[in-house]
């Protein structure tokens, strides 16, 4: 039992340093004076010099605006629909073209986003033919064709929060006199949002990294960040991707920090209450 | 405490009927042509085992499924297909269902707000239907807070802040032990007499039904297998399930003998003994029956008594087992034929008497009229 | 509301339901389906000098339309030997991908299941974690540790393993790093998510009855996390088949994957057809894993309920 015990332990160590060294290099580069890799010089590092280029190089900032832009709108727009879609399917039962519905909100999540993004522009360049809209490729069609994937994900989050959720609270709501929509809204919601705000950053997650789709649907004037970045790094190492990585991870990682501490906090006060109604025993 | 005039005042009709309900899921029938009437004001369990189809039978009244056949009426309309949030009916949940992020107050003050009365109105309601559960000095907690008795007095009193006319309880006393259960019981009855609300409960504990109900229907596989007062149940039970399911019985098998004007004569071979009651019932000689006797009603008395030892009512046989159970002892009396007869005794004379009934000879006997035959 | 006798009694249902479904699936119909469809048609066209750049389907001829149908494109693609290598190598390394990702992912995910309650979350946050930071930066990343004066060179040759720096970046090797690497935590999840459920139970059972733990472990765990096994090799395999960004970035130069291929199509050689061609070819390979890894989420569903 110990040596088998010590043989998947020994993998997971391996495998989070596996997933951790590259993030550690990028941050750790960032910092260094040089632009290779192979030289730290540590007379200059470490330096906050790349920082400074990322920060006034126009190209990456207007980027990073309308990949900003771009996402909170299709992480908003995805976030309802998927909620929509997660409600129907895991609430409605059987219903007329609910397998069909499945099939739409689970294919999205595995399809090769090569087609997905071919097939946007193409349906966008149809469209443009037949009846005038949209006039040009650019943030709307960005927009448009990331809410199209990213709400998959979002039902899929929705969806599988709901199928734990207790029916018998939405029963008493209704038999207390609420229809539908106002038990969804007073009792449903509030009590799924922690499952709405994790789609919702799902959603701009997704939406703020996509790279494949975006290239086929933003037109001629419009780049994203991972645009941007791209053809950056197609040409090799550059420190001051390196600077914006190390900012976006620490970004993430304080969030997830943030957040988890907060609910140790939310669980352990929870705990505290319920002990202390247990004691009073009435 | 005034309660909104119903649409169909006529107090002789029954307040809730059901005609011939059924319900399918799939293949498996629930619940069977289940016919009933309940009464204004009355207090009615439904009582059952798992699978007997009482759960979905009250629910089915709540709206939460509707009947695959068969109409229900609640106060004159028919309400077959109406949904949950448009009948006059509230329901206390098992798990209680008290809504998470919502203070006691907000919980309780909810159904009020789908009726859209003004805030002043709410308050004033909420903090009268609280007081009558003495928990008034709760309304700032949140479910999680209380314990399980003080949940369970929530949900009651977010039942019964609309005034329904009819409450539904599933299960309501099943999550407590043994002592708050007794009070809660009392309480139950104190406020549903105070309120005068129709109450039905679904229940899989005996004791829960008897104490709780004026009256009660029997259920299983579907089907209501009796219904009557609690007394009525327990000493006249109409089949053998009824009579098995409530308290203890000794069944006894045996074919008609002799069927005169006032008396049955039945001889129970299996347990060789002859039962004379006046208790009759429609058969004829040659069928088969069973006597049902409580074992409360059967009377014990050791070898050397004046007794006769044999004749009818009566059987010999040997003590096997004695149970103390505090006030009374079970016996498990073995008979010559080898089939066992439960006694109850209360102890009198406390427990070394007792002690002196194992492997003792002795004669059981009972009254004519203690038993009950059953023809199914 | 009265009903005739006899009649079934439909619930009410509340008006507006079906646009709860309705919303989400007339968006998911007009921006996903329809698209396919579009993709579809234009693969029987042929590329022109035009905008768009493909010859229209339909002609009219005396006021009555005549379909067009193009088969060159499908033509091209089944006789260009260029084509079937590298959908065969996107397979191959779809494949293999899988099953690298199942060999390092389940004992990682049967670690993180046995772990204690407080490790188990830390953990997963551990491994998610990564998944939240830009997919294209860590690609990236592997380039900087990869190239012949990155970071692994490096240290091997100041480990005196090596005396040349080799050559780490644009192989076979660095692709599967890069698809292994990204694609981990798809596998990991779902065989969390089965291996979480099981009783430990089971495996006491098993010790009891003399079993030792390799035994136990192949004929209790292992089938019983098929389910998990199927559903994260399914959600790795599928969209590595049409992969881009990596095999862009980190893979070959001689032999490139599907993705690739479709993408110089449509943006070097302005050929939409044929990039539509390729993108219906693909989408035929990929059908019959898609309904299965819905079939096994389905299963998984009912079983949940």
């Amino acid at each position: 039992m110990r040596t088998r015990g010590l043989f998947s332990r020994s993998a997971l160590v391996l495998g989070l340093v596996f997933l951790y060294v590259p993030i550690v290099s990028m941050i750790v580069y960032s910092f260094n004076n040089s632009r290779l890799v192979t030289v730290w010089d540590a007379a200059h590092s470490p330096t906050l010099k790349w920082y400074g280029v990322l920060f006034s190089d126009g190209e990456v900032l207007d980027a990073a605006w309308l990949s900003l832009r771009v996402a909170v709108c299709a992480a908003t727009v995805s976030t309802i629909l998927g909620t929509l879609a997660g409600t129907a399917l895991a609430r409605f039962g059987a219903f007329r073209g609910r397998s069909l519905l499945v099939g739409m909100t689970t294919a999205p999540i595995v399809m090769p986003e090569v087609i997905s993004g071919l097939s946007l522009l193409l349906l966008f360049v149809a469209l443009q033919q037949a009846i005038g809209w949209p006039q040009g490729m650019g943030a709307l069609t960005i927009t448009l064709a990331h809410i199209s994937f990213c709400m998959a994900y979002v039902t899929v989050v929705i969806q599988s929060r709901l199928a734990g959720f207790d029916e018998s609270l939405t029963e008493a709501a209704q038999d207390l006199g609420a229809r539908p929509a106002k038990v969804f809204w007073r009792i449903t919601l509030p009590l799924i949002l922690p499952a709405v705000l994790a789609g919702w950053l799902l959603a701009f997650t997704l939406s703020w990294d996509d790279l494949v789709v975006s290239q086929f649907v933003a037109g001629p004037g419009s780049s994203t960040l991972p645009m941007v970045i791209f053809s950056k790094v197609r040409l090799g190492v550059s420190p001051d991707v390196n600077a914006l990585a190390t900012l976006m991870v620490s970004v993430v990682a304080s969030g997830v920090v943030v957040a988890t501490v907060w609910m140790r906090h939310r669980q352990r006060r929870r705990e505290h209450d319920a002990q202390l109604a247990a004691a009073a025993n009435l | 405490m005034n309660a909104q005039p119903s649409m169909v005042s006529d107090p002789a009709l029954p307040y809730v009927r059901l005609e011939a309900v059924s319900k399918k899921f799939g293949e498996f029938l629930a619940v069977d042509e289940v016919s009933l009437e309940i009464r204004r004001g009355e207090i009615f369990c439904l009582l059952g085992g798992s699978g007997s189809g009482k759960t979905t039978l009250l629910r089915m009244l709540a709206g939460f499924e509707t009947p695959s056949a068969g109409r229900i009426y609640i106060d004159g309309e028919d309400m077959s297909a109406v949904p949950p949030y448009e009948r006059p009916v509230n329901m206390m949940f098992q798990s209680y269902a008290l809504f998470p992020h919502m203070t006691v107050e907000k919980n309780v003050a909810f159904g009020l707000e789908q009726e859209r009365l003004g805030r002043p109105e709410v308050r004033r309601r909420v903090a009268e239907i609280l007081e009558i559960v003495q928990m008034s000095a709760y309304t700032g907690r949140r479910p999680h807070q209380l314990s399980g008795g003080q949940r369970q007095r929530v949900a009651l009193a977010r039942a019964l802040a609309k005034r329904p006319k009819l409450l539904l309880l599933d299960e309501p006393l099943a999550a407590l032990d043994r002592k708050l259960r007794e009070r809660t019981q009392f309480e139950l009855l104190n406020i549903q007499e105070r309120l005068g609300v129709t109450f039905i409960v679904v229940t899989h504990d005996q004791e829960e039904a008897m104490t709780l109900s004026s009256r009660m229907g029997v259920m299983e596989s579907g089907r209501i297998a009796q219904v009557g007062t609690p007394a009525e149940i327990y000493e006249a039970p109409v089949n053998r399930f009824v009579a098995d399911f409530i308290g203890s019985v000794n069944l006894m098998e045996g074919r008609v003998a002799a069927r005169g004007e006032r008396d049955l004569t039945i001889r129970c071979e299996p347990f060789g003994c002859t039962v004379r009651t006046t208790r009759c019932v429609e058969c004829a000689p040659g069928d088969t029956v069973w006597a049902a006797i409580r074992p409360e009603k059967i009377a014990l008395a050791s070898e050397g008594s004046p007794l006769e030892a044999s004749g009818d009512n009566r059987v010999r046989g040997k003590v096997r087992e004695v149970a103390y159970m505090g006030d009374v002892s079970i016996c498990l009396v073995e008979i010559d034929s080898g089939k066992t007869v439960r006694v109850t005794l209360p102890n009198r004379t406390g427990l070394a008497a007792q002690r002196d009934l194992r492997h003792a000879s002795v004669t059981l006997s009972w009254d004519a009229e203690s038993l009950v035959i059953l023809t199914r | 509301m009265e009903q005739r006798e006899g009649q079934k009694i439909t619930p009410r249902r509340f008006p507006g339901r079906q646009f709860v479904a309705g919303i989400p699936a007339l968006w998911l119909t007009v921006f996903f389906v329809i698209p396919f469809l579009v993709v579809l048609k234009i693969s029987f066209s042929e590329a022109r000098l035009a905008i768009p750049p493909y010859a229209p389907l339909i002609s009219w001829l005396h006021g009555l339309p005549v379909p067009q149908i193009h088969l060159s494109g499908y033509a091209y693609l089944f006789t260009d030997p260029l084509y079937l290598r590298s959908y065969l190598y996107s397979i191959m390394v779809a494949a293999v991908s899988t099953l690298f990702c199942l060999l390092i992912g389940y004992p990682m995910a049967y670690a993180i299941a046995r772990a204690g309650d407080a490790w188990r979350t830390f953990l997963l946050m551990l491994i998610v974690l990564p998944f939240w930071t830009s997919f294209l930066l860590r690609v990236y990343a592997w380039i900087g540790l990869l190239q012949n004066d990155g970071l692994i060179n490096n240290v091997l040759l100041l480990l005196g393993l090596i005396h040349h720096p080799i050559t780490l970046l644009q192989t076979d090797f660095s692709l599967y790093v890069g698809i292994v690497y990204s694609y981990l935590p798809f596998m990991i999840l779902p065989l969390y998510a089965n291996l979480e459920k099981h009783d430990p139970a089971f495996l006491e059972a098993a010790a009891d009855l003399g079993a030792r733990p390799l035994t136990a472990f192949l004929r209790v765990t292992l089938p019983q996390s098929l389910p998990g096994i199927a559903a994260g090799s399914l959600l790795v395999f599928i969209p590595v088949v049409g992969e881009y960004v990596i095999p862009t970035l980190l893979g070959r130069t001689d032999q490139i994957m599907i993705g690739r291929m479709l993408s110089d199509e449509f943006f070097d050689n302005r050929d939409w057809p044929v990039a539509s061609g390729v993108a219906v070819l693909i989408l035929l390979l990929l059908v019959i894993p898609i309904v299965l890894l819905q079939r096994v989420e389905r299963r998984q569903l009912e079983a949940e309920s």
